[in-house]
């Protein structure tokens, strides 16, 4: 071992040179996710699409075949719809998913989630979803101009109940 | 080339992964020694540094946790009052609570690096290392979940990022991520969770590390007192120096472009970012695959474990005390004499170092027995066939100063020195050694004895080179006889590297030898 002066003298040049590995990595370098210049849309949405197929009144023949107690003269289906996306930012075409419903029985909600990093300003913003497989195309449409701050996060959301395709 | 590739075929020697990386680790190690001394180097004792850290953590976050406010609108607020109003305390525990963090971070991935560099994952350390694996999540969870508490920018970050990441993994059905879409989606309920996540996680990770070490025999869980209280002044003036700040209240409206991520806990996130989150799916468990996986590189290498003989073995529990892996244990012996016991053997604790032969009484080479059979001993390398070697060498030897040099298999290599004035004779581990073979030397026409063992606290065994050093200083049974002339022996704690400081000691001896021989001479006229 080193004379005792200089054991200390490098124990605390050692201790200084740990303190500091441990205050510089805790900070830094500075992690940029967004350009200055971006803006963040986030599109997202935990919605259950419309029920797949109407109701239908049961035959007398099928209702003599069922079990007495299970004799229902409707007959509902439970599978929901398939939800179908697609976002547009000044005609371009920045996500189209179809969205399956969850559960086994597919009669859960269909979510979402995707963040899009996007240019700040001033942006024509389309989003088209179609929650029905027993509609042709798209039901829900929204198309209108958006200004994003840089910094900005802007939610599309979807709730029928509330007007449907939402900005937040 | 690390010394002990050259003898990767001898008994003892541990199956290093890479041979240089230990040997630059070792050099590492031997320069810290310098300036720390071997109890105080944190190289040796990483393991117990993160304990010390774990500690320091828990106690800083009690107090955080009595000021802190558990709800969503208030735990922005009570975080920054700490640094604002009660810097030299609020702010003080704030800033250690977190410098500690990181560190405690910091260390766990040294001393995992360590341990595999120097082969220590496989054979009975099996279970040592397994149990070690999820320590690194839980410490990593719990971290990462502390960030969440300060509810800051960076807090909103962390939290988004890592429910991203968990529903990348398409098994929740629902988007986790959804609870942070906006300012109403956070309420207090969830910041309970994060709260309740925040101390249990690290109640899981404290009984994993109990977990961890239970299958050691005196496991080193606080460190030197010098290292322990250097590195604790070492992170309160780091945190006088740069107190911790949080960046502006979260806002689910508002992205921070640029974050002082602390990279110790959060680069998950940036890796995520700068590939996908499936991407860090894949890293992630590859890793953890692969530290798991560990083990089985070692299993070809698995040597023959301790065997003990009942006829030798009379209960005297020196085995039992000195084995470094608890992998004796004492039953009645089946002789049936009342009160007697047995040492018995666990092969899957065994490590094979040959500690609990040194220990044993039996394996004195006095015994006047053609054939020396101990109460316990290793197949590979017996006292016996120890005791032959070191006969026939000391029969070999000439000149005016003969040395016998007693060796580690993981120290110095022995071998390079031996000469017709000097023998060698290397044991699986210097705490395999029966002391009573320095008496024998000595009596048997040695001039003197060299003992090399692993460097203080780096014994590749653990114990070997302490249990050592306290039967030569008589402090530990078996004790080395208080006839024996300590002027006549050296112990010698070196690394693979360190050949010279071997050489010195053996010179040393002869220089001696000589002086006492030209002083006979005199008296003798």
């Amino acid at each position: 071992m080193a004379s005792r002066p200089v054991a200390l003298l490098m124990q605390a040049v050692l201790y200084v040179a740990f303190a500091a590995v441990i205050g510089i990595f805790s900070t830094a370098p500075v992690y940029r996710h967004l350009a200055e210049d971006q803006a963040l849309l986030k599109l997202s949405f935990s919605q259950p699409g419309q029920l797949r197929s109407e109701c239908r009144r049961r035959s007398a023949e099928e209702l003599q075949r069922m079990a007495p107690n299970m004799r229902q003269e409707m007959d509902c289906p439970r599978e929901r719809s398939p939800l179908t996306v697609e976002l547009s930012l000044d005609g371009a075409m920045l996500a189209r998913e179809t969205v399956a419903p969850a559960g086994i029985a597919r009669d859960g909600p269909s979510t979402y989630y995707a963040r899009f990093p996007v240019p700040a300003g001033e942006h024509r913003l389309t989003v088209r979803i179609d929650d029905s497989e027993r509609v042709q195309g798209f039901n829900h449409v929204r198309d209108e101009t958006v200004r994003l701050d840089p910094g900005r996060i802007l939610v599309v959301d979807f709730d029928p109940a509330r007007g449907g395709i939402l900005y937040r | 080339m690390f010394a002990t590739a050259r003898r990767a075929r001898s008994p003892g020697v541990l199956a290093y992964p890479f041979p240089g990386a230990a040997g630059v680790l070792a050099r590492v190690e031997a320069a810290f020694d310098r300036c720390f001394g071997a109890h105080a180097n944190p190289w040796r004792h990483l393991g117990a540094l993160g304990f010390h850290l774990f500690w320091i953590v828990v106690v800083s976050g009690v107090y955080l946790y009595v000021v802190f406010d558990t709800s969503v609108a208030g735990a922005w607020q009570s975080v920054q009052a700490l640094s604002t109003e009660q810097p030299w305390a609020g702010g003080l525990m704030r800033s250690l609570h977190r410098y500690a963090s990181a560190a405690f971070a910091a260390v766990i991935l040294l001393h995992v690096g360590c341990e595999f560099v120097r082969g220590r994952y496989a054979g009975a350390r099996w279970f040592t290392w397994i149990s070690g694996v999820p320590l690194v999540w839980l410490a990593l969870g719990s971290g990462v979940v502390g960030y969440w508490l300060v509810w800051d920018q960076l807090a909103l970050f962390s939290a988004v990022a890592t429910m991203e990441w968990l529903d990348a993994a398409g098994v929740f059905g629902v988007s986790l991520a959804r609870n942070f879409l906006t300012p109403e989606s956070v309420d207090d309920r969830l910041f309970s969770l994060f709260v309740f996540l925040h101390i249990g996680l690290p109640l899981l990770l404290l009984l994993g590390m109990w977990v961890h070490i239970k299958r050691l025999s005196r496991p080193e869980t606080v460190p030197a007192r010098a290292l322990g209280a250097g590195t604790l002044a070492a992170l309160l003036v780091l945190s006088l120096f740069a107190p911790v700040t949080s960046a502006g209240p979260a806002d689910a409206m508002r992205a921070e472009p640029a974050l002082a991520l602390d990279w110790f806990y959060l680069a998950p996130h940036a890796l995520m970012y700068e590939t996908s989150p499936g991407a860090l799916w894949a890293v992630a468990t590859v890793l953890t695959l692969a530290l798991a996986a560990c083990p089985l590189l070692g299993r070809a290498h698995r040597p023959a474990v301790a065997r003990v003989d009942p006829a030798n073995c009379n209960g005297c529990r020196r085995c039992f005390e000195d084995c470094p892996h608890g992998a004796i244990t004492m039953h009645p012996h089946p002789d049936a004499r009342i009160g007697a016991e047995l040492a018995v053997v666990d092969p899957a604790l065994c490590t094979a170092c040959g500690i609990c032969a040194g220990a044993c009484p039996s394996s004195t080479p006095f015994r006047s027995v053609r054939e020396l059979v101990t109460g316990i001993d290793m197949p590979q390398q017996r006292i016996g066939a120890l005791r032959e070697t070191l006969q026939s060498e000391l029969a070999r030897l000439s000149g005016p100063a003969r040395i016998v040099v007693l060796g580690c298999s993981n120290s110095v290599e022995v071998e390079a020195l031996r000469s017709p004035d000097t023998a060698a004779l290397t044991f699986m581990c210097a705490g395999q050694m029966p002391p009573s073979f320095v008496e024998f030397a000595l009596r048997n026409g040695a001039h003197g004895v060299v003992v090399a063992t692993c460097p203080e606290d780096g014994c590749a065994y653990r114990l070997g080179g302490r249990w050592t050093q306290q039967r030569l200083d008589g402090l530990r049974e078996p004790y080395l006889r208080a006839r024996v002339p300590r002027e006549q022996m050296r112990v010698v704690a070196c690394a693979p590297h360190e050949a010279a400081d071997l050489r010195r000691a053996v010179e040393a001896l002869r220089t001696r030898r000589s002086h006492a021989s030209a002083a006979e001479e005199v008296v003798h006229g």
